[in-house]
């Protein structure tokens, strides 16, 4: 059995009187894809913040790649990649300076960054934007060059928060070309989505509803337990009857 | 006459590098349900802003409900209502603070046109004290639409309404939408999710400033070339490849729990593809045939 | 370590690429530089002053010809009566005036002593107290070279009068100064911001696209700040006159229309501001770098203008604050009436109108 790579045990984010993450529990494996649903409000991003050590759990247990999320946070923040769609990229810096920068950050030594660069540039066939400013760039190639700094680290686990919003079908599909690539090579990612087709791409998912894990499963065992045709309808139905419905 | 039309509309930026909206024809009848589906950077915020006379175009002309969006401004600033992309309320007023606002900018009052309103404004009743700035998402949404029909628009314009919303939110203000429409309202919205494009009447289907396709959603799957199929077995990612690798292949792509495919010239090989699946360890590989969505026939006229 | 490293080379690339800042990162500092050192300078040369001659007599015009010889002054004598000298004064046209009684030379030759009447406007009390050291440095000069063997030295001792600010108060000079700083700062910052606010959050949009003429949203932003601002007025006065004890000498209704000018002047220079930026902090960064170094350098209440080189005196003829000035020291501190503020007002009406005109051209009716 091999050792998760996140492992929580009801783990509870309060604010005050308001529980935003009430108890959740479970485990994910390396090259999972994990997907995290549930509708705005559910607590999904609160929950991500703990994992991410970005933000101190009120009560439970939680492991991220090994290390616990109350004592070692730095520890994690080492360990794995973020992709948030609000932002990632310096728009005034050009390809090669964001991967630079990112690679620093995250302490590679300078071959490696050079190696690195050079290999993800030519991975996702940018040679000829390499000295652009990103902010020139479509936003499918901002999302799928996103994603490669991200985890240009080798991070065990990359979490992504919503990186297809609003980009094409044909970019959307490129870019989980690029996740299952990482999968394979072993890198779990817990992604959340508001595409419900996208769902299905998952290993399994897990659907939070009022801050709790309403239910979790392989989309599969998912749509028979609910008797639906469709991850669409399986959300549909548990999210339905969600009482909070504020930010 | 149409509610709104447009003409060879061309709208660039930076000084002409950036080609917008690319030579747009397009015309919505009145009390029609629009969609303008595309991606981000497909030109439809542009074109909003041109029939909402926010931004003149370079070249072309449009008219909404007969009048000339550059000569007669005036006049359609007085008679449509206006939902642009991001939230654009006042986030620290409350929500009955901002529907009076907006009410009173136009020259009428909630009571006046209630009936309107009513099945919206009903949901957020009970937040009237809050500070829009403190709504969920989907609230704002709704608070947004409610100011956008107070003074009983003829047109009305969503501009990306349901972006970032959630699944259950979404269908929710499509229904809203719909109700609407019974009303006699035009309305045309944008929107990303080609999901969405089954709920509208016509469609037109952009990309990167050009109109690939405009005609109902059934018309516009109908006129999908050929044959599509639908492949599943169990490991999705490892049948992508393999699948990709087949010659007889023309395209083959994700699409949630299937793979979709279309064979070259429109031959059918299914049997062939299933023994070389079988043969690459896919022993429970299937096939059959499918109707193709709006997210295909998208995809297939960006590969063309 | 090297991570830090990382960091600090992305942002140079930030800086370094953004223009605007730039400018300002190196053009604000140089500008401060020559202005400070080289335009600037509390020394007073060339005042022009006002001798008026009793005495018409020897001792009196070797006095008069020192005083025109020093670099200091600008003797333009001839009146002859003490009221065109209050005129003058009232005017602004001279900030001294020296006045040699009768029978100068005889009252040094027979009494070993003589009297000089001097009198300063010390509305500026630096100015005047400087002014009147010259003039003191020259007579006492003019006294030592009469008595160089003299065993009783002779005495000339001027006598001082320092009109509307007897004790010489700092007060005088710099609320005046203090009030067009902070009109000026507040409305053309707060009004500009305001509107631009509407500009980023997206609001704007959504206002233009209703009946709602454009014109009427420029007004609304304009009216709270008025208000506002007048109150802030209120509140200035009433700590000048009850804690430092600055009493209004004038009309306060010819103060508050004054400041009322002043202040729209301020509201349309926000409103320039805010039809050519996009953010509310490009906004703010106009409002502050563009307005307050002409304004705190220009005004003439940190530096007295007339001493200004010939290019940065005509450069503060643009800056509103400096009629402000002007207009209130007259009135609050020198009391004096619309007669002696009459060409202030009009140029400060033609600014108000020129550039709320050109905000409404300006003002765009579209997005772009």
């Amino acid at each position: 059995m091999t050792e998760p790579v996140i492992k929580t045990e009801k783990l509870t984010k309060r604010f005050g009187d308001f529980i935003a993450v009430n108890e959740i529990s479970f485990e994910t494996y390396p090259g999972e894809i994990f997907g995290f649903l549930g509708a705005n409000g559910a607590g999904k991003t609160t929950a991500m913040r703990m994992l991410c050590g970005l933000s101190i759990p009120t009560s439970g247990k939680a492991t991220v790649a090994g290390f616990d999320v109350y004592r070692y946070p730095e520890k994690i923040k080492k360990n794995i990649g973020y992709m948030s769609q609000k932002f990632s990229l310096y728009e005034d810096l050009t390809v090669t300076e964001n991967i630079r920068f990112y690679a620093g950050i995250y302490g590679l030594s300078d071959r490696d960054i050079k190696e690195k660069s050079a290999a993800l540039i030519n991975q996702l066939g940018l040679q000829n934007e390499a000295k652009t400013l990103v902010a020139s760039l479509p936003l499918g190639w901002k999302q799928k060059l996103a994603f490669s700094v991200a985890i240009i680290h080798q991070p065990k686990i990359v979490f992504l928060d919503e990186p297809t919003g609003g980009v094409d079908p044909v970019t959307r599909r490129q870019f989980w070309d690029l996740i299952y690539d990482a999968a394979d090579k072993g890198v779990t990612v817990f992604v959340t989505t508001h595409y419900m087709d996208e769902a299905e791409y998952c290993n399994r998912i897990s659907i939070m509803v009022d801050g709790r894990i309403d239910a979790m499963d392989t989309p599969a065992n998912l749509k028979k337990q609910f008797s639906a045709n469709s991850m669409d309808e399986v959300f549909y139905h548990l999210a339905r009857s969600a009482k909070r419905s504020a930010d | 006459m149409d509610a709104i039309v447009l003409s060879n509309i061309i709208k660039t930026y930076n000084k002409g590098t950036v080609k917008a909206v690319n030579d747009v024809s397009l015309s919505v009848s009145k009390a029609e349900l629009f969609g303008l589906i595309g991606p981000d950077g497909a030109g439809k915020t542009s074109i909003f802003r041109v029939l909402t006379t926010l931004l003149l175009a370079d070249s072309g002309t449009a008219t909404v409900d007969g009048y000339d969006v550059v000569k007669d401004y005036k006049a359609i600033r007085g008679c449509i209502g206006y939902m642009p992309g991001r939230f654009s309320l006042y986030q620290d007023l409350t929500v009955e603070e901002n529907i009076n606002f907006f009410a009173t900018l136009f020259g009428t009052t909630l009571q006046e046109n209630y009936e309107l309103v009513k099945d919206i404004y009903i949901q957020i009743e009970p937040f009237k004290h809050r500070r829009a700035g403190q709504l969920s998402g989907g609230m704002k949404q709704k608070l947004a639409l409610c100011c956008a029909l107070i003074h009983k628009p003829t047109v009305l314009f969503l501009d990306e309404p349901t972006t970032g919303v959630d699944a259950v939110s979404r269908k929710e203000f499509w229904e809203m939408l719909k109700r609407l429409k019974e009303q006699g309202i035009t309305i045309m919205v944008s929107t990303p999710y080609m999901d969405e494009a089954t709920l509208c009447d016509r469609i037109a289907l952009i990309q990167e400033g050009k109109i690939l396709s405009v005609d109902t959603p059934e018309k516009i799957t109908e006129a999908y070339p050929g044959q599509l199929y639908a492949l599943k077995a169990g490991a999705t990612s490892k049948l992508l490849k393999d699948a990709r690798a087949y010659p007889a292949i023309e395209d083959v792509y994700a699409f949630g729990e299937y793979l979709h495919m279309a064979f070259k010239d429109n031959k059918n090989d299914s049997q062939g593809l299933l023994k070389y699946l079988h043969g690459k360890g896919h022993a429970d590989a299937e096939i059959k045939e499918v109707k193709p969505t709006i997210e295909d026939c998208f995809i297939r006229l960006l590969k063309q | 370590m090297k991570q830090l490293y990382t960091f600090v080379k992305k942002e140079f690339y930030h800086v370094f690429r953004d223009r605007k800042t730039l400018l300002m990162l190196f053009g604000v500092p140089i500008a401060q530089i020559i202005l400070f050192g080289f335009a600037l300078t509390n020394e007073i040369k060339g005042s022009k002053i006002i001798v008026v001659d009793y005495a018409k007599d020897v001792a009196s015009q070797q006095l008069i010809t020192r005083i025109g010889a020093s670099k200091y002054f600008e003797v333009e004598k001839s009146f002859a009566d003490h009221n065109q000298i209050e005129d003058a004064f009232k005017q602004g046209k001279i900030k001294l005036a020296v006045i040699i009684p009768q029978n100068f030379n005889d009252d040094i030759l027979h009494f070993n002593k003589a009297q000089v009447q001097v009198i300063a406007d010390a509305s500026d009390p630096n100015t005047a107290t400087t002014l009147t050291n010259y003039i003191t440095n020259i007579v006492s000069d003019y006294q030592s070279s009469l008595t160089p063997n003299q065993k009783i030295p002779y005495r000339i001792v001027p006598q001082i009068r320092m009109l509307y600010n007897p004790e010489l108060k700092g007060a005088p000079n710099f609320v005046p100064g203090v009030m067009a700083l902070v009109l000026m700062l507040v409305c053309t910052m707060m009004t500009s911001i305001a509107i631009v606010r509407e500009k980023e959050m997206g609001t704007m949009e959504v206002l233009l696209v209703s009946p709602f003429k454009p014109v009427f949203v420029i007004i609304s932003k304009a009216i709270p700040y008025l208000l506002l601002s007048i109150i802030n007025l209120i509140i200035i006065l009433l700590l000048s006159v009850f804690v430092l004890n600055l009493p209004i000498k004038g009309n306060i209704f010819l103060l508050f229309g004054a400041s009322t000018l002043f202040i729209l002047t301020s509201l349309s220079i926000g409103l320039i501001i805010s039809t050519v930026t996009t953010s509310q902090q490009s906004a703010m960064m106009a409002s502050l770098m563009g307005m307050m170094l002409p304004t705190m350098l220009l005004t003439g209440f940190m530096f007295p203008v007339e001493n200004m080189p010939v290019p940065l005196q005509v450069l503060s003829n643009i800056v509103p604050s400096r009629w402000y000035y002007i207009i209130i020291k007259n009135v609050m501190i020198k009391g004096l009436g619309f007669s002696a503020i009459w060409k202030e007002t009009l140029i400060l009406t033609g600014m108000t109108l020129l550039l709320l005109g050109l905000s409404l051209r300006n003002f765009k009716n579209r997005l772009a």
